[in-house]
């Protein structure tokens, strides 16, 4: 599977005989993957610190609370609300959030009517500085096939039943812009903080999985 | 190409399954290939185009057997023989056998950190006029390029209304192919979930489509 799935639920769902299948994978991957680094290190095509910081930086620092505190920052701010819809690459960008995978952006607001979604069916296109680097569903094949097709039925996979009289939006990530969903503001948050917002606001709702 | 990649509208796959706490990486060797696949393409030798291009153009059978950064992985194996940075010889042998090119300068980390942050991504400033118009209704032409494109099979033929346009960006076709980025306009094009699956219902679907795949409809 495209999204790497055999090595998460499968794995732990199929027999014995699967799972020693899998360690041999892993172990032929590992194989490949240490040559070509001790190759390109050998050489001084990498620097070790470099990759050490690459991974630092998207593992631990780069992730959906980026996304929430954009989202959280538009519902109690109008008028970064009016900049984020109509520009929101410096709307993202004044928050600091910026860089690779996410230097062209568009907000997409849900509304009572509404539900935008997005997928990236070529490959696995998502506004890395905002959101981090995507969950193995987002770039396994079952979503990348069905949320085209069949937006309704994927939203049923995440336990949402969408009404019938809201509309699905779907947006497929074909070319270098990368989309946001900013979910409704949930009633009865009123006396909240922006901050105390922000830890309402999930991944799921910004890629619109969840509503 | 019509290649594993272009998964739009495909059947049998089932469900999607959401992996509740999921880590960013499974395994020690996915940190390794994310880091040195961004790596290596900071030393410019290849795009972003060019590699996808490298992950999506094998068997259809591999491209769907084999996990998301295990494709990374093979497509950047193939860039890097392929843009003269290793030799198959060193991929065998698991070591390096002779000297990089004295021009290549590998970035330290508050290089690459600056590359990813500074990163320009595909907008152009080129004065290039727009062929269509926010509402003007078109058609995704019928074409079967067998390299790098970013306009799925299950768009193509179908009639849409220019929803956004986007501005200047290069096209991927020609990008991918290093024939440079013939600056033209992207748009997002609506079209409504009838007209793609042939079934009647109000939900829609935008694509991100550039000037060379539209036609007036």
């Amino acid at each position: 599977m495209t999204g790497g799935s055999k090595r998460g639920h499968d794995h732990h769902d199929h027999g014995h005989d699967h799972d020693h299948d899998h360690h041999h994978d892993d172990d032929a991957i590992t194989f490949r993957v240490r040559a070509l680094e001790r190759i390109a290190t050998e050489k001084g095509l990498v620097d070790p610190k470099a990759l050490d910081e690459l991974i630092e930086t998207y593992e631990r620092r780069v992730g959906p609370r980026n996304g929430a505190r954009v989202v959280a920052k538009a519902w109690t701010d109008p008028a970064y609300r009016e900049l984020l819809l109509r520009d929101a690459t410096t709307a993202i960008a004044s928050m600091g959030y910026v860089g690779r995978q996410s230097e062209h952006l568009v907000a997409l607001e849900n509304t009572p009517k509404v539900h935008n979604m997005v997928v990236c069916t070529l490959c696995s296109c998502y506004p890395w500085a905002v959101l981090g680097l995507p969950p193995v569903w987002y770039k396994s094949a079952p979503y990348r096939s069905r949320a085209v097709s069949d937006p309704r039925g994927v939203l049923r996979d995440f336990g949402v039943e969408l009404p019938a009289d809201v509309e699905v939006r779907v947006w497929d990530s074909t070319a270098e812009i990368r989309y946001v969903v900013i979910p409704e503001r949930p009633a009865g948050t009123e006396k909240l903080t922006e901050a105390e917002l922000a830890a309402l606001v999930t991944r799921d709702q910004m890629i619109g999985t969840a509503r | 190409m019509n290649g594993g990649q272009d998964l739009g509208g495909m059947q049998g796959f089932g469900p999607v399954i959401p992996e509740p706490d999921e880590p960013v990486f499974h395994a020690e060797w996915e940190r390794r290939a994310f880091a040195v696949t961004l790596a290596l393409g900071m030393l410019g030798r290849w795009n972003i185009d060019m590699s996808r291009f490298a992950r999506e153009n094998r068997d259809p059978a591999d491209y769907l057997t084999s996990s998301y950064y295990e494709l990374w992985h093979k497509g950047l194996e193939r860039l890097a023989v392929d843009k003269g940075l290793v030799t198959q010889e060193e991929l065998r042998a698991g070591r390096a056998l002779a000297a990089r090119d004295p021009s290549l300068v590998a970035p330290d980390a508050a290089t690459a950190m600056k590359m990813l942050a500074n990163s320009r991504g595909a907008k152009l400033d080129d004065p290039v006029a727009p062929r269509f118009k926010v509402g003007e209704p078109v058609r995704v032409k019928n074409l079967n390029p067998p390299t790098h494109t970013r306009m799925p099979r299950y768009c193509r033929g179908r009639q849409g209304v220019v929803h956004l346009d986007h501005g200047v960006y290069v096209f991927p076709d020609t990008h991918a192919l290093g024939l440079g980025p013939k600056p033209q306009h992207c748009y997002s094009v609506r079209f409504s979930a009838g007209e793609l699956w042939g079934e009647p219902r109000r939900d829609v679907v935008h694509l991100d489509l550039w000037d060379d795949y539209l036609e007036r409809a």
